[in-house]
């Protein structure tokens, strides 16, 4: 049931007749249910703005939330929920905080009926509820940014280039090789190539633990393009299990050099490059 | 012998990239719990990959029913991944290396098939593909 711009105004004369009385029970409601993770000030600080918004949004004859005259009680709102969001709070915390100004108002209204007492309080809770699910949606908004961020930023930081020698990079890749990660892996690689000016990358996949053929191409995609650049590529960390499993798809790396082990990859390298590694022997004493 | 399901079996739908990405780890755990091997873990995770991806990709989403099975002297790992999508018209060619109607590298299916013990599939043009595999312990 939509509110008339009438009931809107009983509303917001409501509300601020009764300010202190309103927001300190709406306060002590929110308090309850956050359970002292959030200051007193601070939560008082937002139920009286969350209060004045809606006063004056009722003395310009607010129907609906969605309308002009709602633009400011949303953006209120809206901070509300972002805060929330960003400190932690679950959604029922959030709505709640809106949620209960509807016990205090109802308790308000018990004590002054008159005939249409019922029809306001109908329609004032039609007005919060839809408050409280514009506080739903925002907290949800703001939670869905907050795991796009973290996304992205485990993906830079999953995909380290590393320097392993004079003219040798090397990139550990752990866990799942999606197409978004090969993306990354890839202009990681081929700028670290470019900066360093480093004809030999290895690519290290002991972190990977299945190799299926989407993998597969990713990897060869990769060395393909290093190559078009004059670098070559090592493919190092090739456990049993994966070699087999490799074997049994009919994957094919071609002429591209594989190991078992970084280890393994690097003194590959390092022999290409005319660089020897012995054991120091031991001096003998005459 | 037949094989005799052990529990129920777990379903997992494949709507995204991220659900292959499930049906992997529930492979995985299940594979770990029926005692396979490693490199039969990774064989069976590898194809369940494959064969998920296939799902999702060119059957348009489906599920993943992953159970736990035995057949009286050893235990295993069935999956049988299921889609409404258009289906194979041509088995022969599908099963061919190399053979691909997207971009991959065109040894998914026939890769997979070569990675689990047991391999049957059903597919109808215009109604969908089942694709039920099967693991042993060794």
């Amino acid at each position: 049931m939509a509110m008339s711009a009438e009931q809107s105004g009983r509303l917001a004369r409501l509300l601020s007749e009764h300010t202190d009385r309103l927001t300190e029970r709406w306060t002590e409601t929110v308090a309850a249910s956050l359970r002292g993770r959030l200051s007193q000030a601070e939560l008082g600080r937002q139920v009286r703005e969350l209060h004045r918004s809606m006063i004056d949004a009722g003395r310009n004859g607010l129907t609906d939330l969605a309308d002009e005259h709602g633009g400011e009680l949303r953006a209120v709102l809206a901070e509300l929920s972002t805060n929330r969001a960003r400190q932690g709070f679950s959604a029922s915390e959030t709505a709640i905080s809106v949620f209960a100004v509807k016990d205090a108002l109802l308790e308000l209204m018990e004590e002054n009926k008159a005939d249409d007492t019922l029809r306001d309080f109908v329609a004032f809770s039609a007005l919060i509820d839809q408050m409280g699910l514009f506080t739903f949606e925002s907290y949800v908004r703001t939670r869905e940014g907050l795991i796009a961020d973290q996304a992205e930023q485990l993906l830079e930081l999953s995909t380290p280039v590393v320097k392993l020698w004079e003219g040798v990079v090397a990139v550990p890749l752990v866990g799942t090789l999606d197409s978004a990660r090969a993306q990354v892996v890839m202009e990681r690689l081929l700028q670290t190539l470019v900066d360093t000016g480093s004809p030999y990358a290895i690519i290290d996949i002991t972190g990977v633990p299945a190799v299926d053929t989407q993998v597969a191409q990713h990897i060869l995609k990769t060395v393909v393009a290093a190559r078009l650049m004059g670098a070559d590529c090592i493919i190092s960390g090739i456990r049993p299990q994966i070699a087999q499993t490799i074997v049994a798809l009919g994957i094919e790396f071609g002429d591209i050099a594989t190991k078992a082990s970084l280890a393994d990859a690097l003194r590959h390298v390092l022999r290409l490059t005319g660089v020897e590694t012995t054991a120091r022997r031991p001096r003998r004493e005459s | 012998m037949t094989a005799v399901d052990l529990g129920v079996p777990d379903v997992q739908a494949i709507r995204s990239d991220e659900d292959v990405v499930r049906v992997r780890q529930l492979v995985r755990t299940t594979a770990v719990a029926a005692k396979l091997s490693l490199v039969d873990q990774t064989k069976l995770v590898t194809a369940a990959s494959e064969l998920a991806r296939n799902t999702l990709i060119y059957g348009g989403g489906g599920t993943a029913e992953v159970t736990s099975v035995e057949d009286g002297r050893r235990r295993g790992v069935r999956i049988v991944f299921a889609d409404d999508g258009p289906g194979i018209a041509d088995l022969d060619q599908a099963f061919t290396d190399g053979f691909t109607t997207g971009g991959g590298l065109g040894l998914g299916l026939s890769g997979a098939r070569r990675l689990v013990d047991d391999f049957d599939i059903w597919t109808t043009v215009g109604e969908g593909t089942r694709i039920t595999v099967t693991k042993w312990s060794r």
